[in-house]
């Protein structure tokens, strides 16, 4: 048996298939993986996320802690509030795990963290911030639910705590505010605009029960899976690990080495660079019938092989779509091997899917 | 609970075999399969004149989660694949008994069709597998 967040009989009552998930018992679907992820795409949606973990960190050296931990640059927060989304880097550079920072004030800052990696991030964590004397908080007894969609945010506002819901609404997109033991942030993982909101485990149920009271359909982690997918947001485990830097992984964006700001990983990234990054990280679009799905072969011709690393059928583009670790030289059209056939399949840049539009030529 | 007619065959791997008139069958995947799989999104249907032996993977369905393999419960040649599968992958979702057919093939032997688990049997399986 796995472990279960607090909405874990809320889910078995709406009647949801469970599966495990880094350890976790979490719904799948709860009948139709489509029709949850047109519901984001088109309305609304909600997800218990509380399997991640939100890890507090507190202390005057917060900000200086942070600078020498993660890849991006927190110099990037200056507006209390703002997120930042980054890889925190081994020294050879390999991705211990993707997560979101948000800025709190100069003492507090706020992480939220993978559910399989948890445990390994924070005893990394709290290693690295013993000479900064940072407390590295884990808050397990927060959830946390990302309503996501169109209306997701008008929905969602109706449901928080009154004294939340005007700065919830103000919020600019990838900004947050704690409001209480209450924190609302305007981020998600869909491609759609929306709000993850992290409070108290023991109202979790209560909000849950009130946003499907406002029609906020129920998704689980297969329609999680396909609009992140769409999105073309990576899947730590998945797109990227501790074998690959964030170089390979369609990531250099997250990571800020212009100025000479020293940060775990970065001589490695350096030394990687200067080399020359082998492999890339692409979109592909299939052309034949047929499903991409994560380990199958891709074949560039004059250039060599590479993998999928992530492959569905993409509900909104009803085609299927993946992203593929592949020589860097790699442009225009390759074959993926499905069942020892080679098909068709085309290279394209991600995002597939943004505000339930396509943003590839299909 | 999941749908098991009467008048069916079945196999552990949850394929189902439905004797035609013509000495035929007609072969599919059971509406416990279908929802465990999911939403299904691709299938891919054996094409007519193919000799298959009982255990062979001779269809492939897909969901939006994970492709799985169909099994020929018995010996014997494809007469048809159902194309309609190609573009309405749902119906087996939707029809798993019905219009969500896979494949038709001409028995080697009958007595391997009769040999095959009956409903009572298949539902004692499932539930022993619940």
């Amino acid at each position: 048996m796995g472990e279960r967040t607090p909405l874990y009989q809320t889910h078995l009552d709406a009647g949801a298939r469970m599966v495990d998930f880094g350890g976790w018992d979490m719904p799948v679907h709860y009948g139709s993986q489509i029709e949850e992820h047109h519901s984001v795409r088109r309305d609304a949606g909600m997800f218990d996320v509380s399997h991640m973990c939100a890890v507090d960190l507190r202390g005057p050296r917060t900000r200086s802690f942070l600078s020498y931990l993660i890849a991006n640059d927190v110099a990037r927060l200056s507006a209390p509030g703002k997120a930042l989304y980054t890889c925190m880097l081994r020294e050879d550079g390999g991705v211990i795990d993707d997560l979101i920072v948000y800025f709190l004030d100069e003492s507090w800052f706020r992480v939220v963290v993978n559910a399989g990696t948890a445990a390994k991030d924070i005893s990394w964590m709290t290693r690295q911030a013993e000479p900064f004397g940072v407390e590295v908080r884990p808050r397990r007894d927060l959830a946390i639910v990302a309503v996501q969609g169109p209306n997701a945010r008008e929905k969602a506002a109706r449901c928080l705590p009154e004294a939340c819901t005007s700065a919830a609404l103000a919020l600019e997109a990838f900004f947050a505010a704690p409001c209480g033991d209450w924190f609302v942030g305007r981020t998600g993982y869909t491609g759609e605009d929306g709000f993850e909101v992290i409070l108290p485990a023991t109202a979790v149920a209560g909000f849950w029960m009130a946003l499907a009271g406002t029609g906020v359909r129920p998704c689980g982690l297969g329609a999680r899976d396909t609009l992140r997918l769409e999105a073309g947001m990576n899947l730590y485990g998945s797109d990227m690990d501790e074998s690959v830097t964030p170089l390979e992984s369609g990531l250099a964006w997250t990571v800020a080495m212009k100025d000479d700001r020293d940060f775990i990983g970065r001589a490695a990234l350096e030394a990687q660079r200067s080399r020359g990054v082998a492999r890339k990280l692409v979109g592909l679009v299939l052309e034949d019938r047929g499903v991409l799905r994560a380990h199958q072969k891709v074949i560039v011709a004059g250039a060599g092989e590479g993998e999928l690393t992530s492959g569905t059928f993409s509900p909104t583009l009803e085609r299927s779509i993946g992203l593929a670790r592949v020589p860097a030289a790699t442009t225009g059209r390759v074959q993926v091997e499905i069942r020892g056939k080679p098909l068709e399949a085309r290279v394209v840049k991600p995002p597939f899917v943004r505000f339930g539009k396509a943003v590839i030529e299909l | 609970m999941s749908n098991v007619p009467g008048d069916l065959r079945y196999t552990r791997s949850h394929e189902w075999v439905r004797t035609l008139p013509d000495g035929s069958v007609e072969i599919g995947i059971t509406d416990h399969a279908q929802s465990a799989l999911g939403d299904l999104v691709f299938v891919e249907v054996p094409e007519a004149g193919r000799q298959v032996t009982s255990g062979d993977a001779f269809a492939v369905v897909e969901s939006v989660k994970a492709a799985s393999d169909v099994y020929s419960p018995i010996a014997g040649e494809v007469l048809a694949g159902n194309d309609s599968l190609a573009t309405e992958p749902e119906l087996v979702n939707q029809e798993p008994y019905g219009l969500g057919w896979i494949a038709r093939v001409k028995p080697g032997s009958m007595a391997e069709v009769e040999a095959l688990l009956d409903a009572n049997q298949y539902a004692e399986h499932l539930a022993s597998e619940a």
